[in-house]
Order: structure tokens, then sequence, then C-alpha cells
């Protein structure tokens, strides 16, 4: 029997040690311990998780296509594929390389799918910027990201950052990249066909990345190896050549099947394109182009070496694939074969290493967690707002939430991605969501990622819903009809029931609100063990979702655009201010309960802005979300860097009000409402279009002039609105 | 086979951004008696040459073609 | 008129540069693989922007080696056009087309936005459908757009009127602002800002067309000389 200590470094546990036994009907070698460790753990087989990701809608409004890495739908004649991802713990540790690591495997799961990337957007969470560290990570994750996109060529059109202290020890990196192409040239990670080849493509296989594994290094297998870091490192330029390359490759016809070697490389790969073919398949390690020499059989099947692909190629065109990445001075070798049998064969300097059954490999322990409601969460629910004094000076207030860093502009960290290559970005990062063209089709594509994760904290099944709800608003603001969700869920330890408990409400919340919305969930990734010694992150189901603009040309910003436009707020205000930006900047707090939603009434909000842009009705529609009806005013009013505009609110708009708290009205955070504007001639028709939606509609004022006046409220200069906007985020880097 | 070692400097009358970066944040973890910081690379290339001086010639030949911009960059061979 | 678009391991707008001179201005154009030789069907090369090579060791300066920059002296030497955006402009210096160099940006970013620029001259056949004067939109992106020039080399470009694009607000500590440059015999232009990006009325400003335009007017007008 293996020692204890070493399966247990694999992050095996006794039973599941002995399930592995069991399996092989003897010891296994330690290339198999490794490979089961793997593709047992949570990163690939969602033990922990399987039995709540099954209940995602699979189906909704638009046909959708579920792959082995990726997902995606069809439109017209073409695929749209999409996913999300997080590499959280390399960037906390290396965020430079950890951050550009994630973009690029990412992308690999998008062209491997046979579609072409067209535009990333990442989600990220950082502790607050008055840490070094963390003002360390947020520069890091940036660069990273810059480093590794800007090469490729993919733009970088949207995304988002917080700040909040949960992530101080643990930040979140979620990548999301989308791509297309016409919907018979889709890719799946598939061997079949007995005799057809396993071919390596790509860069070299080094030591980087083998995880746990090392450990074994430092046992029995293989005494006085040199100990490696086990961040990997990226490299944009090769990745960038095995783009063209693969596009090229899989443009022949001649694969089979093709799959990234991404976590736990040649391990992953092999066993998954095997068993998702329903074959076995053989491959002789003495084939794989090594970086280093004198590696272990176990070394070269759990390396993460990047850049690097699995090919299952049709039987006698492996030369002429070959030649491909020869032209693009990649490596492209045969090192295997796909077989009748259903295992997994692994050959090295002559002998079997591992032999074992996909099937097993693929089917990982299922288990079910305990799961309980938090001890703290009725305190944290509680929240008397008697006992919150309303500030005098709002304008005060509005300037402290629009240089909170997480409201403010981010400007500085989009302005070094590179989000305009490929020339289809229509709408510029820094709107309600990007929106691309499809060059020679008349439609379009609008992306956004979006996630409250204090909202989650507070009511995670609410929470949830609020973060599929915003997200599919914010396209609708840029005049697109959601379409589907990629997600990518950042929760805690999942053996702690009170993690478990929030992670199994978020899920729920999103199954239930893209129910709602007819949206699919078509691809998607778990992240647990975000905690650091000061707890775990705030539970953050990050929501990635594209929509479609039937006609790019009606796409909406979300920023005032003419002198004398009218100025109309859909939606109810109520008196909420459980969980907002506003609590926790200016009173400390991070309290109450998250804002209501009424998912027919955000339904129908929806519905509304998005046949009033259909109709070509509006100049501008903006969502309110953090700092609320004030911060989402100051927005379109400076938020177009070329020209900042002012407004008006009129008197008989905060009287109306005068029943909430003026705090409340201002900054409170009440879901499903929009901010739109219009020239006068169109007013009647877009109350007309919202009165048939039962949309309450209220007309609050003007476009126009130097500054922000909300009659009686707030009155500021829009010079002083975005200094405080676009300056905050510059201060602390 | 020799070793050598190529070092490769921005001219001293290139602005260096940085090496003035880089000197900033010495200096704002307490390193004040800095003169100046400059940044620049390292390349290590062995080779094969009949003697040093055959390969210190070569890998000149190498700066001057290829490895520095003679426009912005110095460069210096050492060959071991 | 043949327009080709030159591709090199890492270039990444050359699609971008090919589908307006495709779709847009509506000439043959045709894509140019570095490992090839000889240009003799062409009228106008386009050096696109990218990374090639990953910029690894000095951005263009391995492109600079690639076989087909053997051609492209020889084809700028005989009068034909060349265009550097961004990348292709740093290959053009490496490759001592254009004189001067690039440094990092002065903050150390890459800087992807809009900029103002200055049409500073109009007597190029790149530039020749601007006024003089004229104030446009073009959007940079680029880590390494800082130029450089020694002082004797800047007296030199401005005594030739070879400075054809200045930024109003200099975004990366380029030299005297200067954000594109013809050579002497004004048939090679590089350039930092990318007017592929912005020559259609989709993509927020069309500012950068008329360089496309002026070239096409201008072979129609000179055939290639």
């Amino acid at each position: 029997m293996v020692e204890r200590n070493i399966y247990c470094a694999l992050g095996l546990n006794d039973q599941e040690y002995q399930k592995i036994e069991q399996i092989m009907g003897r010891e296994p070698s330690s290339t198999e311990l490794a490979m089961f460790s793997v593709e047992w753990s949570e990163h690939c087989g969602y033990p922990r998780s399987r039995s709540l990701l099954g209940l995602f809608p699979k189906e909704g409004k638009y046909q959708a296509m579920i792959g082995e890495d990726s997902g995606g739908i069809f439109y017209a004649d073409t695929a749209i594929v999409f996913k999300m991802e997080s590499h959280n713990h390399p960037s906390q540790v290396e965020p430079k390389q950890g951050a550009a690591t994630g973009v690029g495997g990412i992308i690999r799961d998008i062209f491997t799918a046979g579609a072409k990337p067209i535009a990333s957007l990442d989600s990220l969470r950082f502790g607050p910027l008055t840490e070094p560290y963390n003002r360390f990570l947020l520069k890091g994750v940036v660069d990273g990201i810059a480093f590794y996109g800007n090469c490729l060529g993919v733009p970088t059109v949207g995304g988002e950052v917080y700040f909040d202290e949960s992530y101080s020890g643990n930040c979140l990196v979620n990548a999301m990249s989308i791509g297309i192409c016409p919907k018979d040239q889709l890719a799946r990670a598939r061997a079949f066909g007995v005799g057809n080849s396993i071919m390596y493509v790509g860069s070299s296989t080094g030591r980087d990345g083998i995880g746990g594994c090392s450990v074994l290094a430092s046992h029995e297998f293989g005494e006085g190896e040199e100990k490696r870091p086990t961040v990997q490192i990226g490299d944009p330029f090769t990745e960038k050549c095995l783009i063209e390359a693969t596009l090229e490759m899989l443009a022949t016809g001649h694969v089979v099947g093709i799959k990234d070697m991404g976590a736990a490389g040649l391990t992953c790969s092999s066993a998954e394109m095997a068993h998702a073919g329903e074959s076995g398949m053989e491959i002789d390690l003495d084939k794989v182009p090594l970086r280093e020499e004198g590696m272990e059989a176990y070394e070269i099947m759990m390396s993460e070496s990047q850049e690097r692909m699995l090919v299952c190629v049709k039987k006698g065109k492996e030369e002429e694939i070959s030649d491909i990445f020869k032209k693009w001075d990649l490596h492209g070798v045969v090192i295997g074969q796909v077989t009748d049998d259903k295992n997994i064969r692994v050959k090295y300097q002559g002998k079997v290493v591992a032999d074992i059954q996909t099937e097993a490999l693929a089917k990982a322990p299922l288990y079910q967690m305990p799961f309980q409601e938090p001890a703290n969460l009725k305190v944290m629910n509680t929240l008397d707002l008697k006992t919150i004094p309303i500030p005098a000076d709002s304008n005060q207030v509005l300037l402290s939430l629009l240089s909170s860093p997480t409201i403010a502009s981010k400007e500085w960290v989009y302005e070094q991605y590179d989000h305009m290559v490929q020339t289809n970005t229509t709408v510029l990062p820094g709107s309600d969501a990007s929106v691309l063209r499809i060059k020679g089709k008349e439609w379009g594509l609008a992306a956004t990622s979006d996630c409250n994760s204090r909202y989650c904290l507070l009511d995670p099944y609410r929470g949830a819903q609020i973060a599929v709800a915003e997200a599919a608003r914010n396209l609708v603001c840029s005049g697109a009809d959601p379409a589907a969700v990629t997600d990518c869920l950042n929760f805690g330890n999942p053996e702690k029931p009170d993690r478990y408990w929030y992670f199994k409400n978020c899920v729920m919340g999103i199954v239930d609100a893209c129910k709602a919305f007819n949206i699919p969930v078509v691809s998607g990734n778990v992240s647990f063990y975000n905690e650091s010694p000061k707890g775990a992150i705030n539970p953050t189901p990050t929501i990635g979702m594209i929509g479609i603009l039937p006609d790019v040309a009606k796409r909406c910003t979300q920023y005032f655009k003419d002198d004398g436009d009218v100025i109309i707020l859909l939606g109810e205000t109520k008196e909420e201010l459980g969980g907002s930006e506003y609590l926790k900047v200016i009173h400390g707090k991070v309290a109450g309960q998250a804002p209501e939603l009424d998912l027919l009434k955000e339904k129908a909000v929806q519905k509304a802005v998005y046949e009033a842009i259909q109709q070509g009705l509006l100049n501008s529609a903006h969502d309110c979300s953090e700092g609320g009806l004030a911060v989402a005013l100051a927005e379109c009013c400076v938020s177009n860097r070329d020209k900042a505009i002012g407004s008006n609110i009129n008197s008989s708009f905060v009287i109306r009000n005068s029943s909430l708290r003026k705090d409340a009205l201002l900054f409170g955070e009440s879901q499903s409402r929009i901010i739109i504007s219009c020239s006068k001639d169109k007013t009647a028709k877009v109350e007309a279009l919202a009165k048939a939606n039962q949309v309450p509609c209220q007309k609050i004022g003007q476009v126009g002039g130097e500054s922000l006046k909300i009659e009686g409220l707030i009155d500021l200069p829009l010079n002083k609105l975005n200094d405080a906007w676009r300056g905050a985020l510059k201060q602390y880097v | 086979m020799f070793e050598a070692e190529v070092k490769i400097t921005l001219k001293k009358t290139v602005a260096d951004p940085q090496g003035l970066t880089i000197k900033h944040a010495l200096e704002s973890l307490g390193f004040t008696s800095l003169e100046q910081v400059r940044m620049g690379k390292f390349i290590t290339i062995q080779i094969k040459a009949k003697d040093k001086a055959q390969a210190q010639a070569e890998v000149e030949a190498m700066c001057a073609k290829l490895l520095a911009n003679p426009i912005i960059e110095d460069y210096t061979v050492e060959v071991k | 008129m043949k327009f080709g678009v030159i591709v090199f391991p890492g270039s990444n707008c050359d699609q971008d540069c090919f589908h307006v001179v495709k779709n847009v201005v509506k000439q043959p154009v045709e894509y140019i693989w570095h490992k090839n030789t000889g240009l003799d069907n062409f009228d106008c090369v386009v050096i696109p922007g990218g990374f090639s090579y990953g910029d690894y060791l000095r951005c263009g300066a391995i492109a600079r080696f690639s076989p087909i920059m053997e051609s492209v002296i020889k084809f700028a030497k005989a009068g034909g056009l060349v265009i550097g955006i961004c990348n292709g402009f740093q290959v053009l210096l490496e490759a001592g087309l254009l004189p001067g160099a690039m440094l990092r940006n002065k903050n150390l970013h890459f800087i992807c936005k809009f900029v103002e620029l200055k049409v500073e001259a109009t007597d190029t056949p790149f530039s020749s459908k601007y006024k003089k004067g004229e104030i446009v939109r073009i959007p940079n992106a680029h880590n390494e757009g800082n130029y450089y020039i020694d002082d004797k080399g800047l007296a030199e470009l401005k005594k030739n009127n070879q400075i054809v694009f200045r930024y109003v607000s200099n975004p990366n500590g380029a030299v005297d602002d200067i954000a594109g440059i013809v050579n002497q015999k004004r048939n090679v232009l590089g350039m930092m800002p990318h007017p592929e990006r912005c020559s259609e009325a989709e993509l927020t400003s069309t500012d950068g067309r008329p360089i496309f335009e002026s070239i096409v007017g201008w072979l129609k007008q000179h055939g290639r000389t």
C-alpha cells in the first residue's frame, strides 16, 4: 500500500485511496495515483458541487450548445461560444503570471471549441486599496491581463472590479472569453476511431505547475529533485501562434477532437477526451517534447506548462497537421493512438506506467455536503434604520461614493487593456455593457459580468438572483436581448457547512433567476477554498452573460446625449439601504437585508427598455446599481469621456418621494430601476410603452447645463463629479 | 565552449522611466542614498569558438546586428 | 492597384488592416507571410500592428530580420508605398527605413485610448486628404510608443517637414510630441496610432479613413513610381 502521507498530500482521503485500490485491483503506481488525485479533485471532477450544478437550466430562448470545456448558443448560422473561469489562487501568489495564465487558459477553451476568440472580460475582486499588498495585487493582475490579452490580439472589452475586506488575502480573478464560428465548424473534446492518432501540439513540457504532486518528488519518487514554484509562466506569443495554427488545423477537417492541456495537463486532456469519445487511448511519454531533463512520468502527466493541446487526428493526416504547426514554429507530434479498450494506458521508457479505465477516472466520487445557515446571519440581517443618521450634506456623500474604488471609474484599468483590436468594439468599456459588431452581419453581441457579493453575504439566494437580473439589465440597457449565462462560483471551504449553505443557496438563486429569464447556463467553473486566515470571501457567484442585438445599429449607451432631453426613471424606489455601498462607505456597516427583487417586475422593466431601444426611442439607458439613483445620474452625466453634460432633476420628483428618507431616495439600491433619456417628442411613446408593460414611470428631469442638480438635495458642478469619479482609482495606484 | 555575458543599457542621454520608477520605489523603502538607477537587459550566450577573442568578436557582432539598438542602447560583452 | 498586408508571427492587426483596405476603401489586398520574398505585384505594403515575435528582445527587432523585410527595403528604395502602424512603425525603425527608436511609454503602462492628433504635413501620399493643422481622433494602443530621436535627427526631421502627426496632448513621452513621421522621400510612413480602428462609422470615429483614401488617391494619380 502507498504510504498514507503521500496520498493525503495529494488531496485524497482514506476512503478515496481504498476505492482506487479496489478499482485497480492492486496498488496504484505513482503516476496512476497522481492521475486519480487530479481527476477526482474539485477542480476537475466536481465531487462536492456536481449534484447542484446539474440543476442549472440547459435550454432557453436561444438554442444552447453545451460542450466538454465550454458552451454557448446558436444564433442564425453562427455558434457563439463562451466561458468564465477562475484563477484566484495563482493570482494571489503571483498576480501578473496568475492573471496572465488565467486569460490564456480561458481563451484556449474557446479556440479549442473551433471558435475564433473575439473578446474577453475580467471580473476582479480585491481587498481595500489602503493595504499595500492589495495595491500590488491590483497592479499585478491588471498588468498580467494586459501582458497576455494585448499580445494575443483579443480585445478585453469589459468586466468589473470590486473592493471588499473579505478579499484581502484571497483576491478573485475570473476571466471570461467569447468566440464565434460558423455552426458547422464547432470542435469537440473527444477522441474516437480506433487507430486515429493522438497528437501533442504547442509548447514543450516542463515542471511548471506541478501542484500537490511535488510532494511525490520529495518522497520516494525521484529523491533530490529541485523544488519548483508551482506558478505557471505564460507565453502569449506562443499562444497567439497556437490560435492561428489551431484554427488553420481545424479548417482542414482532419481533426476528430481537441482539448486544452489546462489543469493537470496531459492527465485531464487524455483521460477526458478518451472518456468523452467512449474510447481508450495509449500514449507514449517518450514522444512528448520536454523542456527539462530527467522528468518522471507523473511529472509529465501532471505538468501544467502552458500553451499546449491534445488533438485526435484522422489516421494518415498526421503529417499535414504537423506541417501547420511547424510553420508556426510549434511542436506537433504524434504521441499515441486511439484504442478500443476504454483504458488510458501511458508508457514511458519502455514500461507501462499507468493503465486505468477512463470511466473510473472520470467518475469522481459524489459527496452530499452538510450545510447550515451561518450563526451570525440573523445578526447581520438586523438593521434598524433609526440608528443610521441621515447626513446633512448629500453633496459630500455623493462625492464620497463616486470616489469609492468600487464605484469609481475603471479607466485606469481598461485603458491598459487593448479593447479595440479586431475593430468590432462598437460600445467601448465604460457603459453598462460592451457591444461588439460581427463583421458581415447585421446583428451584434453584448457582454457583461456582474455580482454584488455583499448582497450574497446577506442573502445568497436573492443576491445570486440579483446578479443574474443585473447582468440582464446591463445588456438590455445596451440594446441587447439577454441570451445565455456562464458562471464562476467563488466560495470558501465547502467542507464547512455554513460555506456550503451559501453555495447551495446561490446556485438555487441562479437556477430560478435563469429560468425566469428563460436563459440557459451553458458553461462555468467552481472555485472553492477561497479563504484566508481571516475567514472566507463573501460568496461570489460571478455571472457572465451575453446578449444578442438583432440590429447592432440600435445599440444604446448609458450617458446623456443632448440638451433638453427628458430624463425618465423606470421602476420603484423603496426605503432600502441594506447591503448598500452607501451604508458601507458612509456608515461603515454591512448589514440589513439585500434589496428586494421581484423577477416579474424586473422582466417588465427590461422588456419596456428593450422595446423602446428597438423602436429607436431612447438616447440613453443606465441601470441603478451600487450607489443608487444619485450615483447613476452622476455617471449618466460624466461617463462619456468626450463630453460631460449636466442634468436637472425637478422638485416634483423629490416631493413625490418625500415619504422616503432622503438617503434612501438618493443612495438606496432598490432593484429593477433604469434611468433613460429621450428627446421630448418621444416621451409620450416611451410612457405608453412603460404603461403597456405595467412599469412605474416618472419624468424626473431634463438633460443640460454644467452641473447635476437634484432639487434641494444635490447641486454639484460636472468637474467636481468628474474629478471624484475619474480621479479616485488613480490616487491609489 | 565559452560563456558570454551581454549587458545592454539605455544610453546615458536617453531617459529611463523604469530606472526612475525603481529609484522612487527604493527611496520610499528608505534607501535614500541613491544617486541613480538604470535598468537594462542581461543576456547569457553559450558559444563555441576557437578562442576567447573569437567568441568576443562574434558576440559583439550579434550585439551590433540584433541584440542592441545603437540609437538608444549601449552594450558590453564579457566572455568567460 | 494592390495592397499587401505583412503577417509576422504575433501580428494582430493584420486582419483589421486587411478589412479596411478590402471592405472600406475597396481595393484588392493580400496577406504576405513573413517568410516570403518579393513584392513585385504590390503597390502599397502595410506593416500592421501587434506583437511580432512577442515583442521579445525589443519591439520589431526580430521581425526586422524576417525574409520579407529585405524585399520591403528594396520596395521602399524603389519608391513603393510602405505604411507601418504601431508595431509596424517599430519594425520600420529597427529596419532603418525611418530614423529614431522607440522607448517604453513614460508611465510604463500599455495605453489604449483615443488621442487627438494634429496633422502637420499633408504633402505625403498618406495624408493628402487631411487639411493641414486639422485635429483628428485616432486611438493609440501600445506599450512602447515613446518615440526617441537625438537633437540632430530631430532638426533633420523638422527641416524636411517629415513629421506628419503630432499628439495634441502627449500621452507617452514622445520627443516633440511625434506620433507619425515619413522618410525623406515621403514614401514610407510610420505612425503609432491605429487609423484602421477608426475608419468606419460603427467605430466611434472615422478620422483614420483619409489615410487609406489618400493612399488610394495617390496611387490612382501616380501609379507606382
